[in-house]
């Protein structure tokens, strides 16, 4: 039973590859290997292109890997599944229905049995959970980009999934909205025991949220370079992590790796780099307080 | 703001009627003497008594009221093939058109999704749309006459065909340009394909298909005079036809007020359902 736990979800070399304009395939990455244990928060971080929608795609059943398998709860991922909800970037709500609707869509597609009565409460609990009471007869368009994607959110819990999958879901929102939403996902995960996989540029989002950091390698044929291991400690506050004294270990070893490494990590893969066990590495965690930089790798 | 405009518009709108009107009734009564006066004799007594009587046979706003009027007193009555009421006519214009339109909604919709939703079957119909498209609808005539052996159901055809296009193509485009996020929704919420047809597709493309419907039923409602003139009978096309041989210049004209009226009707019918199923980006 531990290790389904600790194999929760299981990526075990996958690849994607897309035919060439030209003739021929591209690579968008291959043989990559990628476990999460249950209730787990990962944040996977690579530059544009380099295949992070694809390996979210992957797990959330919309795409299929050309090799490989993509495991879940100990069964390969055959399509999408109201057991993984997906956040999507840009909420890609339903404009022509009401909050109430979008959310109850979604409620009705799990519970197909329910009456409409009990569809609607349900719906409305998650709306009140993410703090949207008084606008569940609203249009989309009504609405603001936060409180758009606080629908989105709201969705995805209302279905009760074992799984969370964000594509970049604040990245469109102002400094202040994404901070409290940042603190709700967190609260809300933590509560409901959500094994979540985010995807996000934003270096500080990834450190406040993630217990683990995916870093991948520019494309095409992007590998994991390491795997993160957040020092901070589980019951972080968003305004008092940049005192931890591990906070700029951790923040310059990403920033690091997003400015130069992962365009280098290619060329001069480390001794003993094994595609199936990427190093993990745990910027911070030793004595050195200020920039560890690449010292772990 | 807009109500003063509103305001303004409609009392410019009045205003140019009345400049209309005037206009009229100022031409008919003083051109009258000038064409009649030199007028072959026969063609004269064909024209009958207001021409001999060196009144214009053009009629004014006045008498076009009159007869409308009339007309609209008694719509209904029905004295032989000849003499319809307008009302009656109307009525079966407006059913030809119903009945054509309405066949035609059963084919484009549900073809219109399948070529939206099948790359397939537009590449391989494409070719046939291309081509029956552009065809008038009225060159089908002959050869639904001479198929059907009907002349009311050839109309209803001609109705079909005519309105059928539009609708086709724009749920055609609609269905396809459907956004891949709405559909991913219903993916992701393992929404089988058939709910996923009605509640998002179809309020999707919605917006699309109902402006298809609107040109249809413009369409259509242009046809049908044209096409009851060639099949005679019953209908307010045939009526126009039938008041210009009777050379009652007046009731042509009030037939042609009617049909402007009525394919508003249907224009406006159609903008309210349109303007129900739109949904602000
Ligand atoms: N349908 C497709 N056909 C061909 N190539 C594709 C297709 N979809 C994605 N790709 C390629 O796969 C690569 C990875 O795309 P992906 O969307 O996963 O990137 P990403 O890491 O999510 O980037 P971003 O941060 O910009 O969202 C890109 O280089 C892209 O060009
Ligand atoms: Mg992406």
């Amino acid at each position: 039973m531990t290790t389904q736990n600790d194999k929760f979800v299981s990526i075990e070399g996958i690849a994607r590859r897309y035919p060439k304009a030209g003739g021929g395939t591209t690579t968008v990455f291959e043989d990559l290997w990628f476990s999460m244990r249950k209730g787990e928060f990962a944040c996977i971080i690579g530059h544009s292109g380099c295949g992070k929608t694809t390996v979210l795609n992957i797990l959330n059943g919309l795409d299929a890997p050309d090799d490989g398998a993509a495991i879940v709860d100990g069964k390969a991922i055959e399509g999408p599944s109201l057991d993984r909800a997906v956040i999507f970037q840009g909420h890609s709500l339903l404009p022509w229905r009401t909050v109430l609707g979008n959310v109850s869509y979604a409620v009705a597609a799990r519970h197909r049995d329910w009456p409409k009565a009990k569809v609607n409460a349900h719906a409305m609990a998650f709306i009140e959970k993410v703090g949207l009471k008084g606008s569940e007869l609203k249009k989309p368009s009504e609405l603001s980009g936060g409180m758009k994607q606080r629908v989105g959110i709201a969705r995805a819990l209302s279905i009760e999934p074992k799984m969370m999958l964000m594509d970049e879901p604040f990245s469109a929102l102002d400094a202040l909205t994404r901070g409290t939403l940042q603190d709700e996902v967190r609260r809300i995960c933590l509560e409901t025991g959500q094994t979540a996989f985010m995807i996000t540029h934003d270096v500080d989002e990834a450190i406040y949220l993630a217990d683990r950091i995916v870093l991948m390698t520019n494309g095409p044929n992007a590998m994991i370079a390491e795997i993160v291991e957040n020092p901070l400690p589980r019951d972080r506050k968003r305004t008092e992590v940049h005192h931890h004294p591990g906070y700029y270990a951790i923040r310059n070893h990403l920033i690091d790796f997003l400015v130069v490494r992962s365009k280098t990590f290619k060329d001069a893969v480390p001794d003993g780099y094994d595609r199936r066990h990427p190093p993990v590495v745990r910027p911070g965690a030793d004595t050195t307080p200020e920039p560890a930089g690449r010292a772990a790798a | 703001m807009t109500t003063s405009l509103n305001l303004r518009a409609i009392v410019l709108s009045l205003a140019i009627l009345f400049v209309f009107l005037s206009g009229w009734h100022i031409a008919v009564q003083s051109g009258g003497g000038g064409p009649a006066a030199n007028i072959d004799p026969e063609y004269a007594k064909l024209l009958g008594q207001q021409v001999t009587q060196g009144k214009s046979a053009m009629p004014g706003p006045l008498d076009v009221g009159k007869t409308l009027w009339g007309h609209l007193a008694n719509p209904f009555y029905d004295k032989g093939p000849n003499d319809k009421g307008l009302g009656v006519q109307l009525a079966y214009s407006l059913g030809r058109v119903l009945l054509g339109y309405l066949l035609a909604v059963l084919v484009a919709i549900p073809l219109g999704f399948l070529i939206g939703m099948s790359p397939l079957i537009s590449k391989a119909l494409d070719p046939f749309i291309q081509v029956l498209k552009p065809i008038s609808p009225l060159a089908w005539m002959p050869l639904a006459l001479y198929t059907i052996k009907d002349s009311g159901i050839s109309a209803i055809f001609v109705i079909f065909i005519c309105s059928v296009w539009p609708m086709l193509l724009n749920t055609a485009f609609g269905v396809s340009a459907v956004r891949k996020e709405w559909l991913n929704v219903a993916r992701t919420l393992e929404v089988g394909p058939v709910r996923r047809a009605f509640t998002i597709i179809l309020p999707a493309a919605a917006p699309t298909i109902l402006t298809g419907m609107r040109i249809s039923i413009g369409i259509a409602w242009l046809v049908i005079v044209a096409a009851e003139m060639l099949v005679g009978g019953t209908g307010i096309g045939y009526f126009v036809w039938n008041e210009w041989n009777n050379l009652s210049i007046t009731n042509v004209i009030v037939a042609i007020f009617v049909i402007g009226v009525m394919g508003m009707v249907l224009d406006q019918t159609l903008a309210r359902f349109q303007r129900a199923v739109t949904y602000p980006d």
